[in-house]
């Protein structure tokens, strides 16, 4: 049917695949957005890419995900530490993951933070470390799902750089 | 022979007198007593000794009764009847007997003529030797005696066997001592057969006395009486027609026979239920039919009891009543097992129609909660991505875009807006009906507010309509109160005025009304000081920093939104405010519309402690009219400018119109809304100096200046004026704070900031005049980025620090425009960095902050600037969690506003617009 199919080049490399590339983000978005995994935030996030910073929102992720793999560490061994129960401490990291994840719309991981600061609030370590692990979880979750996001975006982006070879370099 | 003859019948008549002890008939004629033939158990009754004490009688009213009454004498009549009928059959008897007898007699008597005949000739020879015919008489009389039913029997050898020769003198002589031999036999049987006769007579004449005989058999019905109401609880008697007892028989006697015989009810008794048993008596006795019912009694004597009382008149052979029948049966226990059960039956219904009733309430209101849920989750699915694509064309917006290309964004930005509000109007029903909805209390300026409302509804006006505010000259410049819910009811309402009229105008009157709730005196009080305040300026209450309101009065305000449209019709008006309700079905097809914003209205005002009303003639217009408290705020100084509307705010809205009290807005050609002059800015000579007018597609004026880069604001500070609209020739070069051409300025670049969170100071750059300086305090490396991008995209830039401590730090070298401040930070948090932002722009030290530890670095810029610093900055907190009481704690510790994280472009500008502009 396509003409492009007989010459052998990988479809997307002749930017017929950046249809489907694109739905297939969009579906994942929405599948995201669906879960309650994302919210409108990350949409912001998204209106703020363009041109001048084409990348703004993967380099955004990426800090989060530094950033958030820091305080994930510092949660845990506070909670490990059973000597200690710094209130103030735990209270102070999950208020920056809880912060920095709403600014990228991770909407499951920031309720997920609100709960966990509740059970902070009540003294209750057992409902801490189940939050915790829910934490964790949901975090592992998100980052692979934004992983994936980002791949198909990158391969959308390879595809419409093929198809329009100018637009890259005039920028 | 005869004598076992005689035996025979005695015992049959035996039998038949034993059965007649008993009245058979009585079983017979009614079933009355279904009583065993007491012949065989006679000795049953003479075990039982009966107490006969109970039953007491008054045996000459007995007597009487029986006598008189019809019942005694039937009863009575009854007993003699069946007396009689036995006599009559032992009578009877007899009779045949005799009957038999003398049928004898006579063949006898034939016999003995025949013999005579033989015998005529020696008759006289043995005259003297022969019985006399007394003798045969006698024989006759005894053949009398003999019962019919021995007729068969052969009294006499029909010939008597004579050896002698016939007619002999020896033969003669042997007849003869026969005959008498048979002679005194006869007489022996007479004799026998008398005496039984005697004997027979004696013993009927015994038997014969119906008096014995009845008194036996009412002994005898009376015993079983006894033994079968032995135990009962039951009171039988008899009262006279005056209701005196005659006769009662009482198994558990409390009282003599002397105290009750002769007395009535109410002389025997005291006590509950007495009275009314002598009444039910006495209206059986009048009525004369028979009755039952159920007493209670509470007397003395016998405590608390419920009898079942049955009570028969009892009517004389003329049917004249004599008096009642009455028979008790003690029920207590049985009533109060019947008033338990019914008691709980009851219960039981009670129970079993609560419980449908609220397993009905409790489906009902899952229902509805599940529908409002859902309504809330879908509006909320829906505005997610809406929001997405309106802030998308919003941003679209701020990107280089030729004429049309701007026109046909903002009418798309329009019809994005009216979408959202449609579900944010869902949204905020539910909330409000959940009890969810709270409110704010903000400054603003009604004037403005109008002024916007009518604006706004211009932009979007596609009808030759005039619209028109009036806002009396009373009315305070500000006021306190939820001025979002607000401007949302004016909204709507205008907009539904809008859509229905078709030509003339609307309008919009805002007056100063007295308190509908209160006395009228403070009402006037409240317009007497908030004209004041409006007129000179003077301040009644100076507000304290931290937005405590110590002294605050209450103004009421009434709005009418008066159009010249269809109206509605009479029978409409009752429905008009319920949900998803319109005028008609009609109506919604023409006019579309969900039908929720006059409920969302009318909730909302409701909410704010108002009430919405509505005036409507058909064909004419109608008014919508909602009266709301408002606090007075009182402005310290006119600088202290707090324009809440800066989204659709163009410049020229400065001290002049603060009080301009007239707005119109003629009507314009559907063409002119595209093109790129917008309004027909006109004056109406009526109103020189107030009217106002307002351009309806203003693109938003304010001064654009991009910078490439960064880096591009710490190097070469430049200000781009960029005029994109031609009409909008406005750029701000007079910012009170620009002339302060040396200020300190730390801008982080990102590279730094990434680096290390490290402080950097002295970096003096000489800023902008034209560009607001602004400074994020934000610890957290994500939100930093995403809140710079922003401001780019805003065109702004900013400095950033990253806890409360660098932010006191830089206050004190550069004059900021406006801090954007997180609340929870590392070192120190944003209310203390407030705190002592404010505490330097109170006392003009830093004592404060020397204090918590932040020393002032560079004093001499201090000193320098010392002054000028000293203006008030806004300073917005940025909260994770979107509480009440963590705002509340904003505004305490000095804050203006707050923005709830996630920062959005939306909020961001609006915050900017608000404090900046």
């Amino acid at each position: 049917m396509l003409k492009g199919a007989k010459t052998g080049v990988p479809l997307w490399l002749l930017g017929f695949g950046a249809v489907r590339l694109r739905t297939d983000m969009n579906r994942l978005l929405s599948l995201l957005f669906h879960q309650g995994v994302l919210d409108e935030q990350f949409l912001q996030l998204q209106q703020l890419q363009d041109q001048s910073s084409p990348n703004f929102v993967s380099e955004v992720i990426t800090i989060y995900f530094h950033e958030s793999e820091k305080q994930l560490r510092n949660l845990r061994h506070l909670l490990l530490d059973r000597e200690m129960w710094d209130y103030v401490k735990l209270g102070i990291h999950l208020n920056q993951l809880m912060g920095s994840s709403s600014s990228i719309g991770a909407k499951r991981v920031r309720n997920i933070c609100a709960a966990f600061r509740g059970a902070v609030e009540q003294n209750n370590r057992s409902a801490c470390m189940r939050a915790l692990e829910v934490l964790e979880h949901e975090y592992c979750y998100l980052k692979n799902k934004l992983h994936e996001l980002f791949q198909i975006e990158q391969q959308r982006v390879l595809g419409d750089a093929v198809r329009y070879p100018g637009v890259v370099h005039q920028q | 022979m005869v004598h076992e003859m005689e035996d025979e019948y005695v015992e049959d008549m035996e039998v038949e007198v034993l059965s007649s002890m008993w009245p058979e008939d009585i079983d017979e004629a009614g079933k009355k007593f279904n009583v065993e033939r007491p012949g065989s158990h006679d000795n049953m009754l003479e075990d039982l000794a009966f107490v006969e004490e109970p039953s007491i009688v008054d045996f000459k009213r007995l007597v009487e009764l029986t006598s008189y009454s019809e019942k005694g004498s039937s009863q009575l009549a009854y007993l003699v009847q069946n007396w009689e009928y036995k006599q009559e059959n032992a009578v009877r008897l007899l009779r045949e007997e005799l009957e038999s007898l003398s049928k004898q007699q006579r063949e006898v008597e034939l016999k003995k003529l025949e013999i005579f005949e033989q015998h005529k000739f020696e008759e006289h020879s043995y005259a003297g030797d022969k019985r006399p015919v007394s003798v045969l008489d006698g024989v006759y009389e005894i053949f009398q005696d003999i019962p019919r039913k021995r007729n068969d029997f052969i009294v006499e050898d029909k010939r008597l066997k004579i050896d002698a020769e016939y007619d002999t003198l020896v033969y003669w002589k042997q007849q003869a001592l026969e005959l008498r031999k048979q002679l005194e036999a006869s007489v022996q049987r007479e004799k026998m057969l008398s005496e039984k006769l005697e004997e027979s007579i004696e013993k009927l004449e015994k038997q014969s006395s119906p008096v014995e005989e009845l008194s036996q058999i009412l002994k005898r019905a009376d015993n079983f009486l006894h033994f079968v109401l032995q135990n009962a609880p039951v009171v039988i008697g008899h009262q006279d027609k005056e209701l005196r007892y005659r006769f009662i028989y009482n198994h558990f006697p409390s009282l003599r026979e002397e105290d009750i015989i002769g007395k009535t009810d109410v002389e025997i008794f005291k006590g509950g239920g007495v009275k009314e048993s002598q009444d039910f008596k006495r209206e059986v006795l009048e009525r004369g039919v028979a009755a039952k019912r159920e007493i209670t009694f509470e007397t003395e004597l016998f405590g608390a009891k419920t009898f079942l009382i049955y009570v028969e008149p009892v009517f004389s052979k003329d049917g004249e009543k004599i008096g009642v029948n009455y028979m008790g049966m003690e029920i207590t226990d049985q009533v109060k097992k019947r008033e338990k059960v019914a008691k709980l039956r009851e219960e039981i219904a009670v129970q079993k129609a609560k419980e449908s009733e609220l397993n009905k309430t409790i489906h009902i209101t899952e229902e509805t909660m599940r529908a409002k849920q859902m309504l809330a989750t879908m509006s909320h699915e829906i505005r997610s991505p809406l929001s997405g694509v309106v802030s998308m064309a919003e941003i679209l917006s701020t990107t280089k875009l030729d004429k049309d290309q701007k026109q046909l964004l903002s009418v798309m930005l329009s019809s994005g807006d009216l979408v959202l509000q449609l579900i944010n109007d869902i949204l905020d029903l539910s909330k409000v009906e959940s009890g969810v909805m709270k409110l704010e209390a903000t400054k603003f300026r009604p004037r403005e507010v109008i002024k916007h409302v009518l604006q706004t509804a211009a932009a979007s006006l596609k009808k030759m309509l005039t619209l028109e505010g009036h806002v009396a000259d009373d009315i305070p410049i500000e006021v306190i109160g939820d001025v979002l819910r607000i401007r949302q009811i004016l909204t709507n309402l205008i907009s539904n005025a809008i859509k229905f009229t078709h030509k003339g105008k609307v309008q919009i009157n805002l007056y100063v009304v007295v308190d509908p709730y209160s006395d009228p005196q403070e009402p006037n009080l409240n317009t007497g000081r908030s004209s004041v305040s409006t007129q000179n300026g003077v301040i009644l209450d100076e507000r304290a920093e931290n937005g405590s309101h110590s002294h605050e009065t209450v103004v009421w305000l009434r709005c009418d939104v008066k159009d010249t449209g269809i109206g509605i019709p009479e029978i409409a008006l009752p429905n008009l405010f319920k949900k998803y309700m319109q005028a008609g079905a009609d109506t919604a097809r023409k006019y579309g519309g969900t039908g929720l914003g006059l409920a969302i209205c009318k909730q909302l005002v409701e909410l704010m402690g108002g009430h919405l009303t509505v005036s409507s003639k058909e064909h004419v217009g109608s008014t919508f009219t909602f009266v709301l408290p408002y606090k007075v705020s009182h402005v310290c100084d006119s600088s202290d400018d707090t324009d809440e509307f800066g989204d659709m705010n163009d410049n020229e809205s400065t001290d002049d119109d603060i009080s301009c009290g007239i707005f119109q807005f003629q009507p314009h050609t559907l063409g002119s809304l595209f093109t790129s002059n917008g309004p027909h800015k006109e004056r109406i000579s009526a109103f020189p100096d107030d009217l106002y007018t307002i351009p309806c597609s203003e693109v938003n004026p304010k001064e654009i200046s991009i910078l490439d880069d960064d880096h591009s604001c710490l190097t070469s500070p430049s200000s781009k004026c960029n005029s994109e609209n031609e009409n909008t020739t406005c750029t701000k070069t007079e910012k009170q704070n620009c002339d302060d051409v040396s200020v300190a300025s730390r801008s982080p670049s990102d590279h730094n900031f990434y680096n290390s969170g490290e402080a950097r100071n002295g970096e003096e750059v000489i800023k902008s005049v034209t560009k607001p300086k602004i400074l994020l305090v934000e610890d957290h490396v994500v939100n930093v980025m995403v809140a710079k991008r922003m401001m780019r995209q805003l065109n702004q830039d900013m400095d950033i620090v990253n806890n409360g401590a660098e932010a006191v730090r830089a206050v004190q070298n550069c004059a900021y425009d406006l801090i954007l401040m997180d609340v929870c930070m590392p070192v120190m948090d944003g209310l203390q960095a407030t705190r002592l932002i404010r505490s330097f722009e109170k006392t003009g030290n830093w004592d404060e902050a020397t204090k918590a530890g932040v020393e002032p670095h560079n004093s001499l810029s201090f000193n320098q600037k010392s002054e000028k610093s000293r203006r008030r900055i806004p300073i917005v907190a940025m909260t994770a969690n979107a509480m009440s009481e963590s705002a509340e704690e904003c505004f305490e510790n000095g804050m203006d506003s707050f923005i709830t994280k996630p920062v959005t472009l939306q909020n961001l500008k609006q915050c900017l617009e608000q404090y900046v502009e």
